[in-house]
């Protein structure tokens, strides 16, 4: 029943002298619910970026669905099924709220290369869009640029995007950050009604520990780039080591 | 809202190519359908540049390669066999087929180059194209260049006129279309975002391809017509000065608006055979490239988003207050 979806070996990745990412191997089952946790420059955004392809590792290997995945480029990934959202807000500035989220649907669709039909002929392609706006609250703002947003708003573009592709994976990159206190429960929300659909495997990077226990089948800890431990909430919550490191660190900031 | 104000710009832009097509009828004066033909071409050309600039975030210094390629494919045509309508087809097809080869290979070359290495890389590219027609004399009689006949058709200034006008309506149709299929709209998506672009499962290269492959074929047919309209080709058609003017009409007018590079057009085409004028008073005058270089300085500074940008932008300004007050009546 626990087929494993995504697995990593022994990934590393190292910038000039310095090892980001240590050696760290993990599998993850269809359907599951991992978060990563660890302080701050732990390499939990660069281990993202293996995942997703932004980066290819000095050593080690990727599985997906029991594929090599290593050296695929980050369209490949995407369209395998491995979406991404990103820590540091990555929208179309300049373009509409609408487009932006519309853009995605238009790939999810796999409407890739049409070259002469007007792009409102897929009406369906902006009901949806606003489907998955009024999934974060964002509908309103839905003509608005991109750049003219709050910061917070902004996050919540940036998830409206990861969704509307629709992808079997979901990473999420902190998808919090940033937002005001009171926008952060409707965004849990929307990720817990996700989860609840039972179909999506989705990896989320978490500062805030205590807010995704509940959520997460799953817990895995770095540190200094190395997998420190991984194992469910409880255990996580008990391990000493994590203890000393991790909420050691998270004192530091 | 969105609906009415594309509908006022198309009613203007009726307006106008109605005026533009009635103008023969009403008014003869040779000189001015000369310069307004010019214009005509140039927008061909400028629109071309913008598809790269505008619309795709592309630099590239080296456009006037495929006018170039135009702009020689009809002369060699015209001269070495006769002037005949099935030539001329054949010249175009011609171009179309080398503009496309080249400018696919050129494109592909975005993939291993980032923006400046590429502008720089496309600037002597063209200069490969400029040394090239100074050196192949048999074809190209070097740097004077050679005068030409044109087909009967073409040979009246005024149907010659039609045939720009029309052209040039008709590229701006295809672009408006085209900027706005599904593909266009990645295009701009990979100005704005290339690495999110490709995170959304797009293959930026392709579109990056078919921008630069449709730009230069489009660049071609305007060398084309520039040529006829002169019946005269030389090496100046790959001079840098070609790729520049499409570069100020495009900024000017407005980068990624297909009306800007036909407004751009326009005024730089004007501004130059007004200051050739004044450059029988006062020398300063021919040194036109200064006022241009002085504008452009002007523009980047006062108007980033050029004419049509500010035009389009204090119009939704406007726009937005009553909005606002719609809205909170909505929600009271
Ligand atoms: N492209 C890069 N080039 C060089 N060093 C990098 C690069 N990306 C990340 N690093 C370094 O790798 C380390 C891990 O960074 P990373 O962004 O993965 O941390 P993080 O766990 O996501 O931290 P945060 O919680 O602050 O988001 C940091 O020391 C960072 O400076
Ligand atoms: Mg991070």
């Amino acid at each position: 029943m626990m087929t494993t979806l995504i697995e990593t070996k022994d990934l590393t990745i190292t910038f000039g002298g310095h090892i980001a990412v240590d050696g760290v191997t993990i599998a993850v089952p269809k359907n599951h619910f991992k978060s990563i946790i660890g302080p701050n420059g732990a390499g939990k955004t660069t281990f993202f970026n293996l995942l997703s392809g932004q980066l290819s590792p000095s050593k080690g290997s990727i599985l997906f669905n029991g594929k090599d995945i290593t050296k695929f480029t980050p369209t490949k990934r995407t369209r395998e099924g491995i979406g991404r959202s990103f820590q540091i807000t990555n929208v179309f500035p300049n373009l509409t709220v609408l487009e932006n989220v519309r853009l995605a649907v238009q790939s999810q669709r796999g409407l890739r290369y049409t070259m002469f039909s007007h792009f409102k002929k897929y009406k369906d392609f902006e009901t949806k869009s606003i489907d998955w706006l009024k999934l974060v609250l964002l509908d309103e703002k839905k003509d608005s640029l991109a750049k003219n947003l709050a910061h917070g708003e902004k996050r919540k573009l940036e998830i409206a995007m990861l969704l509307a592709l629709e992808t079997e994976v979901l990473l999420l990159d902190e998808p919090t950050a940033g937002m005001s206190l009171e926008e952060v429960p409707a965004i849990l929300e929307v990720i817990k009604k996700i989860k609840e659909q039972g179909n999506r495997t989705i990896i989320l990077i978490e500062h805030k520990m205590d807010m995704i226990l509940d959520l997460s089948d799953s817990v895995m800890v770095l540190f200094n780039g190395r997998l420190l431990a991984d194992g469910t909430p409880n255990e996580i919550m008990q391990n000493e080591l994590v203890q000393s490191a991790y909420l050691g660190g998270l004192h530091d900031e | 809202m969105k609906w009415t104000y594309n509908n006022r710009a198309n009613a203007i832009y009726f307006i106008i190519a109605a005026f533009l097509l009635l103008l023969p009828f009403v008014h003869d004066s040779r000189s001015l359908f000369i310069l307004l033909t010019q214009v005509f071409i140039f927008s061909i050309f400028a629109m071309s540049y913008d598809l790269l600039l505008g619309f795709t975030g592309i630099v590239s210094f080296g456009h006037a390669m495929y006018f170039g390629i135009g702009a020689y494919a009809i002369g060699v045509f015209m001269k070495r066999y006769e002037p005949t309508n099935l030539n001329f087809v054949l010249a175009i097809l011609t171009t179309i087929l080398l503009t496309a080869i080249i400018s696919f290979f050129v494109g592909l070359l975005t993939l291993r180059l980032k923006s400046h290495f590429y502008a720089m890389l496309t600037l002597s590219l063209s200069g490969l194209f400029l040394v090239l027609a100074e050196k192949w004399r048999t074809l190209t009689y070097g740097n004077d260049g050679f005068t030409f006949r044109v087909p009967e058709i073409l040979k009246d200034r005024t149907d010659f006129y039609f045939i720009c006008l029309i052209c040039m309506i008709a590229v701006f149709l295809i672009l408006s279309r085209f900027t706005n299929s599904p593909v266009g709209r990645v295009l701009q998506a990979i100005r704005e975002n290339e690495q999110r672009t490709e995170s959304l499962g797009y293959q930026v290269l392709h579109y990056k391809i078919i921008a630069s492959i449709i730009s230069g074929i489009f660049a071609g047919i305007a060398g084309i017509l520039y040529a006829v309209s002169l019946r005269f080709v030389n090496t100046s058609v790959f001079a840098l000065d070609i790729t520049l003017d499409a570069l100020l009409m495009t900024i000017i007018g407005g980068v990624g608006t297909l009306v800007g590079a036909i407004i751009g057009a326009g005024l730089i085409e004007f501004a130059h055979h007004w200051l050739t004028a004044l450059a029988k008073e006062h020398w300063i005058f021919e040194r036109w490239i200064i006022f241009f270089g002085i504008i452009y300085i002007l523009a980047v500074m006062f108007f980033p988003l050029g004419i049509v940008g500010t035009l389009k932008s204090i119009n939704w300004k406007r726009r937005k207050k009553p909005d606002v007050k719609k809205e909170e009546k909505l929600a009271g």
